[in-house]
This record gives structure tokens, C-alpha cells and sequence, in this order.
């Protein structure tokens, strides 16, 4: 299963390699979608993580342990469906696959589950019709 | 037992001719030889919807009170065109603000279109006869005399797939090319665009009554840059950019249905043209050009990343597909124009013609042949590019 995080991290533990330690001990695949960290200040990442429910619970503990606060997120990109004119730019753009055009009818599908949140979709449009918004589930 | 011009539009008027859309004669094609195609079919629709920056509009705003000799003209704070008669201007598509590089000309005309009010802003010197040196009013498309489309270059006949090799994503007018050819964006409607249908132009010419944007318009002239000596493939398509058309039509009849402003990411503006061209099944050749499919129609392959590189040179089918394959690469391949949007216009042209509300113009000149496209050179003085 993948899940999305934004990680905070408290001053201080910038120096410490806790990605390295997910990867290495607790065996999930990370994939960082944003990063906002300075050496000793207050860092976030947003992260999907990959891996069964179990390593997945490790890993978040581990995060806790360190003192990183874990918040799950949804990202949740949308589209003007009225405006689009289906004209493929954003698919063009799109490599993880979430949005495609194809045979019968050429018109744009959006599969969120998909959708790594990498925001190109929101520059390619050249009719500017996507929106993206971070919310953290409680 | 070829058809003229007058006994079509005499079947037209009658409401008993038979149109189809080129897709659909293509797929009739593949049980129907092109002499029982061009016995049966009177019309074929052809239409593309996509961006093309050489496009704008003329537009005359009347005369205020005391007058004035507009010499600098913005519209909602774009600079346009303030070369011509004291009242009058062009907007070019393409048009803006450096400042705000988003919102241009295209906008200017998809606004006008709709209805909007536009702000219009204008300085002149002053003269004798036009004494007034500056104006700020409020127009729409109503309150002004002429607004036309004139778009110098539209309906590209062919176009290349744009791909990017180099390590960095390319922001180009064929959309966001990713690094490392990830991507392969392509644009023309293949078998259903204009003048891959008629590729000599032999039905299209000076006075083709078309579909421009929502309403009937004209081919005025051939477009700019217009290619007519590029290599063809075994089925007479040239294989790469051709042919162009320059488009005329009344802007305030049109429909923002198919007419669209875009803007590409550090690009500039551009605006999205909805175009629709009817072709007659005059005789067995045209019946057999009209037939055309996907994959006969072939295209190269160019590297937006070092210097239009060509790659290698595909057809529609694969690139429908959704992969081609370039250097022994599977590449995902996207449109960067709308099929969808292009076949709503060929049905509508179908309709207009079978509801005898659309006949067809024989062309009163046909298109220039032995052309092609000079690039510039520098002469005269040292080449300070600026890169």
C-alpha cells in the first residue's frame, strides 16, 4: 500500500539520515514529493511511502520515536471539467499516468489514486484549469 | 464521371447530399473502392482544433468625440497594434504584457468573443483634424463597428512529434516535453485534419467557405511559411510541417465553444483554433485522397532539445496508440490537440451541409505550387544572438 505524509521535522535532527533508515531498516520505499529543509531549522517533507500495513506502522513509529511529526495527507488535484477543451497537454505532462486521453472518445480521465501530486498538470494546462490542495487526515 | 461544384451545392440546397466525415469515409474506404466512394459520397468533413499563434483580429472602434488619432492602443493593458488608421487595430494572439506574460492577446479575443467588456486605452499626438490625445472607455464586441478574425497561419498541414533528450524539462509551444524523451507530444488530427484530406489542394483555394471558430469563414489566402515542396510518402502526404492556410471570419458570430486563448509555461500566449474545412468528392482521386488513414499518414520525429534533431518518423496509428518507439525506446505519446473537440466540428460541418445551411465555394484562385520556406540570415552586421 502508499501513503502520503508531509513529515516535520523538529530543529535539531536535520542532520540525522532518517530516510536512509526507512529505506534501510524498515524496508519502505520513499518517494519525496516536496522537500523544505535548511540545516537546524524546523524541515517537511511530503512523502509518499510504499510498503505492506505492517512496515508501514514500523515506519511511522519510528518517525514518532525521532521526534518527527507525522501528519497523512491527501492531495487532491481537480480540474475545470467545463473549460477543458481535451486537448492532451496535461496527459503530455503527466508521467506517473493518473491523467490519460485515448481511444473511443479523446477525452481527458483523471485517476487519482494515480496522481503523485508532482503538479505539472498545473503549468501544462494553457487554459490554467487545475488546482491542487494539501489536506491532512486526522 | 466526375461531379462539379454545382450539381453538389444543387443537391446541398435540396437537402439530398451525402456527407460524411473523413473519419467516417475512412472507414467506409475499407470495404469500398475509391469509384464507389466518389458514386456515392458528395462531402467529406475535415476539421482540427489546436493552437495557433498566428492568429489575431482586426478590430474598428469608432470614432469618439472630438476625435482622435490612436497611436499607442492598449487593451486591457496589452500593447497592440497602433500602426494602422486612426481608430482601427490588429491583435495579435500572441500579443502581451511582458509583465504579465499569462494574459495576452488570445485572452483580449476569447473575451470579446464572449461578450466581455474590455478596457481600451489610447494616446495619439494630436492633430488638426484628430485633436483628442488620449481616451479610456469601456468596449464589447457590440459597441465596435468590424471585429474579423484574420489568422495568417492556421491548420498546419502535418506537423512533427516534439520529444526532449536533453536531462531537463523543455517549456515549449508543443507543451512540457520531459527530460530523457519521456514524453512525445504530437498535434495534427490525423486523419480527420483539412489538408492532410486534400494534400495538393485541389478543392482548397482563395474563397473555400469554411468553419472558423463556430461560424462559416473563408480562406483567404495561403498561409505563411506555406511549404508545398516537402517530401511526400508513398500516399502523396508530406511527411513533415507543409501547407498552411490564412483564415478569415466574423468575429462576432463565433463561439468560445471553439475558439480558446491558452498560455504555455515561460512560452507566451497563444490561442486555440477551432477549423473546419468541407471537401467535395469531385472525382475517383479525391474520393481516394479523402480515404486516407492514420497510418498512412506519417510524421518526423524532432528533438526540441538539440536543434529539431529528427529522431526517426512515425504515423497517427502509433502515435494513437499511445507509444512509439524511438531509437529502440518506448516512448509515451500524448496530443497536445483536441480530437475530441475536432470531431464535434466536423459533425456540426456535416450538419450545416446536410440541412442545406452550408454550400461549398469553388476556390476563385488555387493554391501557390513550387514554394517553399527561406529561413533568415544575418548580413549586414556582426550576429549578437543574446542567448
Amino acid at each position: 500500500m502508499t501513503q502520503k505524509m508531509i513529515l516535520n521535522f523538529p530543529a535539531g535532527i536535520s542532520g540525522t539520515p532518517i530516510t536512509y533508515e526507512l529505506i534501510r531498516v524498515h524496508d519502505v520505499k520513499v518517494n519525496i514529493l516536496k522537500a523544505e529543509i535548511q540545516p537546524g531549522q524546523i524541515g517537511s517533507l511530503l512523502v509518499e511511502l510504499e510498503g505492506d500495513q505492517e512496515k508501514l506502522e514500523k515506519a511511522k513509529q519510528f518517525l514518532i520515536s525521532n521526534g518527527v511529526r507525522v501528519s497523512p495527507v491527501s492531495s487532491k488535484v481537480s480540474y475545470d471539467e467545463k473549460r477543458c477543451i481535451n486537448c492532451g497537454n496535461c496527459v503530455s505532462a503527466c508521467f506517473s499516468g493518473a491523467l490519460t486521453i485515448g481511444a473511443p472518445d479523446w477525452k481527458l480521465h483523471f485517476n487519482p489514486e494515480k496522481c503523485i501530486a508532482c503538479k505539472l498538470c498545473l503549468t501544462a494546462c494553457p487554459q490554467k484549469l487545475f488546482r491542487i490542495e494539501f489536506s491532512t487526515i486526522n | 464521371m466526375a461531379k462539379t461544384y454545382e450539381e453538389i451545392n444543387d443537391k446541398i440546397s435540396k437537402g439530398k447530399a451525402v456527407v460524411l466525415t473523413a473519419e467516417e469515409v475512412s472507414e467506409l474506404a475499407k470495404t469500398l473502392s475509391p469509384k464507389e466512394i466518389a458514386q456515392k459520397v458528395d462531402v467529406v468533413t475535415t476539421a482540427t482544433f489546436g493552437a495557433m499563434c498566428s492568429s489575431g483580429a482586426f478590430l474598428n472602434f469608432g470614432h469618439p468625440t472630438p476625435g482622435i488619432r490612436m497611436e499607442k492602443i492598449e487593451l486591457n493593458g496589452v500593447r497592440v497594434c497602433g500602426g494602422l488608421a486612426a481608430v482601427d487595430t490588429y491583435v495579435g494572439a500572441t500579443d502581451c504584457n511582458p509583465e504579465r506574460p499569462a494574459y495576452g492577446g488570445a485572452h483580449i479575443i476569447e473575451e470579446l468573443v464572449a461578450g466581455k467588456e474590455i478596457v481600451l486605452e489610447a494616446w495619439g499626438k494630436g492633430t488638426d483634424d484628430y485633436p483628442r490625445r488620449h481616451i479610456k472607455t469601456l468596449i464589447t464586441k457590440d459597441s465596435i463597428n468590424e471585429a474579423y478574425l484574420y489568422n495568417p497561419r492556421n491548420a498546419y498541414q502535418n506537423y512533427n512529434v516534439a520529444v526532449n533528450s536533453t536531462n531537463e524539462i523543455k517549456h515549449t509551444y508543443m507543451g512540457t516535453l520531459l527530460p530523457q524523451l519521456r514524453n512525445a507530444a504530437y498535434s495534427t488530427a490525423g486523419e480527420l485534419s483539412p489538408l492532410i484530406n486534400d494534400p495538393e489542394c485541389r478543392t482548397i483555394g482563395l474563397g473555400t467557405r469554411i468553419f472558423l471558430c463556430g461560424t462559416e469563414g473563408y480562406v483567404a489566402w495561403n498561409g505563411t511559411q506555406f511549404h508545398s515542396t516537402r517530401e511526400v510518402n508513398e500516399h502523396g502526404i508530406p511527411v513533415t510541417n507543409a501547407r498552411t492556410l490564412a483564415v478569415v471570419g466574423d468575429l462576432k458570430q463565433m463561439s468560445t465553444d471553439f475558439l480558446r486563448a491558452a498560455y504555455y509555461e515561460k512560452y507566451g500566449v497563444s490561442l486555440f483554433v477551432g477549423l473546419g474545412i468541407p471537401i467535395p468528392v469531385l472525382d475517383e482521386d479525391l474520393a481516394h485522397r479523402v480515404s486516407i488513414r492514420n497510418e498512412q499518414i506519417e510524421t518526423t520525429i524532432s528533438d526540441y532539445g538539440d536543434g529539431y534533431k529528427i529522431l526517426g518518423r512515425t504515423n497517427y496509428a502509433a502515435l494513437r496508440s499511445g507509444e512509439i518507439e524511438i531509437q529502440g525506446r518506448k516512448v509515451r505519446t500524448a496530443p497536445v490537440s483536441s480530437l475530441a473537440k475536432a470531431r464535434e466540428i466536423a459533425d456540426i460541418l456535416k450538419s450545416w451541409i446536410t440541412n442545406g445551411k452550408f454550400t461549398l465555394s469553388a476556390p476563385v484562385r488555387p493554391m501557390p505550387t513550387n514554394t517553399s520556406v527561406k529561413p533568415l540570415t544575418v548580413r549586414g552586421f556582426e550576429d549578437e544572438t543574446g542567448i
